[in-house]
């Protein structure tokens, strides 16, 4: 586990204590960090984009110190991040790995794909049922269409 | 029933559609005059729908009930930017139940949420207009005396028609068999067919019109309209493919009813109004009857 640590400390460096985001798809980064709410954090943030990843040929990964998830707040990042791994550290050792897994519902992170859905017209958040996980298929609670993951579109 | 809101025709079990088709018939017989009396219904129609508008209105007038509210969201705070939310929660204070039509998909979800009062959805968009199922259930109910059993055969645009959908979802209950005559472009969405197989429901599906009117006990027809279709070859090549004529009836079973959710265009030739099996007009009254029995059941007064 130390040289893992070590070879990530060339790129981003490690962490005493907090969590550890890999394996998210660089493009989806900033989107992660938004639906994490991770601007309104205090603590040390580091992450690194466009890191050469074996698995996504192209990864990030995001380093938050002194913050540990619940695990509805990760379930989130199932939607953009499937792949993701999550790692708590504690005195600069991984002590667990979390495991992400999509929601039964989700709440907001997504537009309804349906342009006549009332979320889209007035101020309200979409409420899925995600009906799959791979890929992912969400149908409004309000107007009962399907949204599939290629036509997600983040709020 | 009493207190919740009605906005998916699957708010409603079987025990629920008898109950509403027993009453319903009650107010077909007179029963229950007055049970509004002392009652306000608003009623909100972001987008106008006279037909359905005046058969709320009608259902209210009938039995003693006062009715709000406007025709039109031009006439209507809305038109001032007013959100649904608040336009929801203001009506609220001045009545005992909320009907609405809005031209968005789940509208009357979103209100049924926020409302404090029940709310009964008169059509959101293309999505659902259960109190026309309810009536077209207490249309079959009447016709055919049953709803178990029997070959509903649903004509024309199958894809987008709501009624199509929503009345397949509240059949599949009662052991039919359904025939889906449409043109290819305009079929039942797969979807449905999924849940019409995983309940183990027969359907058959047909392009011609004439094949499955002799087995058929209700015909539900529906509009073909120009603007569903992508390319104005194929209306052309279809628009005369689904009209109804009465010499197309001569074969049909003695007990088949004709249902159109209407307005009708061309799709029922006026020829076949003066046949016994027409019944587009007597299911629009069966409409108010209908309401009533749905108004009655929610307020809690039956």
């Amino acid at each position: 586990m130390s040289t893992h640590i070590q070879g990530k400390q060339l790129n981003v460096s490690a962490i005493k204590n907090g969590t550890v985001i890999d394996h998210v798809p660089s493009k989806n980064l900033f989107e992660v960090i938004s639906i994490l709410k991770l601007q309104n954090i205090d603590s040390q943030i580091t992450f690194g984009s466009n890191l050469e990843s074996k698995k996504l040929g192209s990864k990030a990964i995001i380093k938050i110190s002194d913050k540990f998830f619940v695990q509805d707040e990760i379930n989130k990042i199932a939607i953009l991040a499937p792949q993701a791994r999550l790692s708590i550290i504690k005195d600069y050792a991984v002590v667990e790995k979390q495991k992400i897994s999509v929601p039964e519902y989700i709440h907001g992170i997504t537009k309804c794909f349906n342009p006549s859905c009332i979320t889209n017209h007035q101020n309200i958040k979409p409420k899925y049922t995600v009906l799959a996980d791979n890929p992912i298929s969400l149908q409004c609670f309000y107007c009962e269409k399907i949204t599939e993951q290629e036509h997600f579109d983040f709020i | 029933m009493k207190g919740k809101s009605l906005v998916s025709i699957l708010d409603y079990q079987v025990e629920e559609y008898l109950q509403i088709i027993q009453l319903a018939s009650e107010f077909e017989a007179l029963k229950h005059q007055n049970i509004l009396h002392g009652k306000v219904v608003g009623s909100l129609f972001f987008e106008p729908s006279t037909r359905t508008r005046l058969s709320f209105e009608s259902a209210v007038n009938h039995s003693g009930g006062r009715i709000i509210g406007f025709s039109d969201s031009n006439t209507s705070s809305s038109t001032k930017g007013e959100s649904l939310k608040d336009t929801i929660l203001t009506v609220a204070n001045y009545c005992d139940l909320i009907v609405m039509r809005h031209p968005h998909d789940g509208a009357a979800k979103f209100a049924s949420e926020i409302s404090p009062v029940p709310i009964i959805n008169a059509g959101d968009g293309a999505n659902q207009h259960p109190t026309q199922t309810l009536l077209d259930m207490y249309s079959i109910y009447k016709t055919q005396g049953k709803l178990d059993n029997l070959t509903i055969s649903l004509i024309g645009d199958l894809k987008y028609g709501r009624t199509v959908h929503s009345l397949l979802m509240a059949m599949m209950n009662f052991s039919p068999k359904f025939n889906l005559v449409s043109p290819k472009e305009l079929c039942l969405p797969v979807e449905y067919k999924k849940i019409l197989n995983a309940h183990s429901v027969p359907f058959n599906e047909d392009t011609d019109l004439h094949t499955i009117l002799p087995e058929t006990d209700i015909l539900y027809m529906t509009r073909v309209q120009k603007e569903r279709f992508s390319d104005p070859i194929e209306y052309e090549k279809n628009k005369n493919l689904y009209v109804l004529k009465s010499s197309m009836l001569e074969n049909t079973k003695d007990n088949m009813k004709i249902l159109h959710p209407l307005p009708r265009v061309n799709e029922i030739s006026q020829c076949v109004d003066s046949s016994p099996k027409a019944y587009y007009f007597q299911q629009a009254k069966n409409g108010m009857f209908t309401r009533q029995a749905i108004i009655s059941s929610i307020l809690g007064l039956i």
